[in-house]
């Protein structure tokens, strides 16, 4: 018999007196008031993210004065939002990843509530590899883009692609509950949230 | 189905880390003289409590929440054998390869092959206590496999030649001096002028594990949840080494406990609502990873997912304590628990220490190798005011109390509760044990009471304390 068998019989043995399965109750919120950009802002920084508020025409500039240094970007980021010398990640080594000062992204969903941007490896946000090594996360966020809840972000994502959700930069608390930023993710996460047009 | 299934239902013997040495009085006694570890323990029990607080109040449906979250588990164990068929064919879909192992042996030797067969001596490890309960690094190390541990709290332990005793802080019981002393003993190439401040200890693992999250081959975690319907798991966690363990091997290897599942995708809007909030006190954890399968130039492209029994299916076949299985390990219960605060995780010798140890220990062995860890609560119920999936754990407690067969180290353990419960603070504890006992229904049998009455006089219990009534109003 294989383990799958033995596992199941036994399973199936022990619920033989199992009560039918019941719907769960929802009466938990599902229905939200639109996303509160600046609930997003404020739980954003709470986590140490740095949140600017800026036109669409000012990204490229303003990803150069931040990362000051050579920037990854995905293949289908927009051009426009590329600052000069920007380095398309076609199949980049862990190395040259790791060596840029900076990755510039988009993201797929934005959740006002937790302050959590969620990536889903579409084309202008890459790999997962590239926002994982530089010391520096750069994300755009469009304010449709954002949503107030968990459940609605949820219901956005597609679950086969690969998802990333990141609230705040990486963080420790395992030395006597100090949170530590930055142990092995970017230790800085920069938001650039477009003004509607 | 009533055959001989071939092996016991239970966790083995002899392997794994569900048993302690001694019995839970006699390891409480020993942390209880330890003044450092409380002091180290309270400060960080009190620190999280305070945020996790804040953060729910923030959230007018928590109890909807956790409502959700409760039905939501009982709904999984009640047809745990279809979704387990529906996760493995969804998995296998998308080219992951699905194993079963009905213990912890039968784990370790599928995962010990499966790494031999990559070519690889080293694997980076991601923090799960599904690997801590099966023993795997051992497993690795007699192998001739080296595990790194790669979440720093587990990285001290590691390098300490020390246990985890606490399921989210693994060394919680350690504070920053001695965690440098930890670090400039055992961590290979550490600067010498460590000095004790976090951030510096924290760069010093950064540095050390960077080359080698970039040069290992093979990954191993746990899973927080595995969805059914879609195939896909998720890892939740902090520091970004889960990321980097995720992200960047050729190999991933994911070991589950079959009660992980959840049916739907939109199941984990529940589910990540509740599990930051009751562990760290967070609105979000500061990472989630969630695949399918394998993606195709993105990631590990051999992914395999082991399902573990070692046990589980024996607490699921107790209706009185097969709800232990809806724990996400979120460690609320441990964070709130008085006698967890006074003695540690260690003194609990299994894994899983705290209120969801005292009683998911001793279903998963069998109540005769941990008679004593039943008894290791004060019954105050704070552990089920704070767990977000309702898990009535007092109540099983109980329950297992009366199926404990040592009556020896039963008074031991009642002595270890009454000091507990031996100060005005905790009156709380005494009234809730005294409706447990109604319950009950046996005078109190299992019940710390004996200690409390033998020092004092118990005044009358009323019916409803002031708390229950304040929390139905
Ligand atoms: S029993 Fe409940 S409170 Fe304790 S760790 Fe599990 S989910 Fe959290």
């Amino acid at each position: 018999m294989s383990s799958k068998d033995v596992i199941l019989g036994r399973v199936r043995a022990a619920l033989r007196d199992a009560p039918a399965p019941g719907e769960a109750p929802r009466e938990y919120r599902r229905v939200f008031p639109a996303a509160d950009l600046d609930v997003l802002v404020d739980r954003l920084v709470d986590y140490k993210a740095t949140v600017r508020r800026i036109a669409e025409d000012a990204v490229a500039a303003t990803v150069a004065e931040i990362a000051g240094g050579v920037v990854v970007v995905p293949e289908g980021l927009p051009l426009n939002w590329r600052p000069e010398g920007a380095l398309p990640d076609d199949d980049l080594s862990p190395d040259r990843i790791a060596g840029a000062d900076a990755v510039l992204t988009a993201a797929a969903v934005a959740v006002a509530e937790t302050g959590t941007i969620v990536l889903d490896a579409s084309p202008d946000q890459g790999r997962r590899i590239i926002t994982l090594l530089p010391d520096v996360h750069i994300v755009v966020l469009r304010p449709e883009q954002v949503v107030a809840s968990v459940p609605e972000a949820v219901a956005r994502l597609d679950p086969r692609r690969p998802l990333t959700w990141i609230s705040g930069p990486s963080a420790t608390s395992d030395i006597e509950l100090n949170r530590v930023e930055g142990v092995h993710g970017p230790r800085h996460l920069h938001v650039l949230i477009l003004e509607p047009v | 189905m009533t055959t001989f299934l071939g092996m016991p239902a239970t966790a083995p013997r002899g392997v794994g880390h569900l048993r302690g040495d001694e019995s839970f009085p006699a390891a409480a006694h020993k942390a209880l003289a330890d003044d450092q570890l409380r002091r180290n323990l309270r400060h960080a029990t009190t620190t999280i409590r305070g945020k996790s607080g804040r953060v729910i109040a923030e959230l007018p449906d928590w109890q909807e929440l956790r409502s959700a979250g409760s039905a939501i588990k009982a709904d999984v164990m009640s047809r745990l054998p279809e979704l387990l068929e529906e996760l493995e064919a969804r998995v296998t879909e998308r080219g992951g390869v699905v194993h079963w192992a009905a213990d912890a042996n039968e784990a370790n030797a599928i995962v010990v092959d499966l790494v031999r067969r990559t070519g690889s001596e080293r694997v980076i490890k991601v923090k799960s206590m599904a690997t801590q309960e099966i023993a795997l690094n051992e497993a690795l190390e007699a192998a001739g496999i080296q595990p790194v541990e790669t979440d720093l709290a587990e990285l001290i332990v590691q390098l300490g030649n020390d246990k985890p005793s606490h399921i989210l802080v693994p060394a919680i019981h350690r504070n920053r001096s001695e965690i440098r002393e930890i670090f400039l003993a055992a961590m290979p190439g550490v600067d010498p002028d460590l000095t004790d401040d976090p951030p510096v200890l924290a760069a010093a693992a950064r540095k050390y594990l960077r080359e080698t999250f970039l040069s290992t081959k093979v990954a191993i975690s746990g899973a927080n949840f595995g969805i059914a319907e879609t195939g896909t798991l998720a890892v939740v966690e902090s520091e970004g080494n889960g990321r980097m363990c995720l992200t960047l091997p050729e190999t991933l290897i994911t070991v589950m406990g079959i009660e992980k599942i959840v049916p739907t995708w939109q199941d984990l809007e529940v589910f990540l609502q509740l599990l930051p909030r009751a562990s760290t006190g967070e609105r979000m954890n500061p990472y989630t990873t969630m695949w399918t399968g394998v993606t195709p130039g993105d990631g590990p492209q051999n992914f395999h997912l082991v399902l573990l029994d070692n046990g589980r299916s024996a607490v699921l076949a107790d209706p009185a304590g097969r709800s232990a299985l809806h724990c996400i390990r979120c460690s609320a219960c441990l964070n709130v628990c008085p006698v967890y605060e006074r003695t540690g995780g260690h003194a609990y010798g299994s894994v899983y220490p705290g209120p969801i140890g005292a009683i998911l220990s001793p279903q998963l062995t069998g109540i005769e190798d941990n008679a004593s860890l039943p008894f290791a609560s004060s019954l105050c119920g704070a552990c089920f005011d704070a767990c977000p999936v309702k898990i009535d754990i007092p109540a099983i407690l109980v329950h297992l109390r009366n199926q404990a067969p040592h009556p020896r180290s039963e008074r031991a353990a009642m002595r270890a509760a009454a000091y507990t419960m031996d100060r005005p603070k905790l009156y709380a504890s005494a009234q809730r044990a005294a409706k447990l006992a109604r319950i009950a229904g046996r005078r109190g049998r299992g019940l710390p009471l004996g200690g409390w009455t033998d020092a004092r006089d118990l005044p009358e219990f009323p019916q409803q304390t002031f708390r229950d009534w304040w929390a139905s109003r």
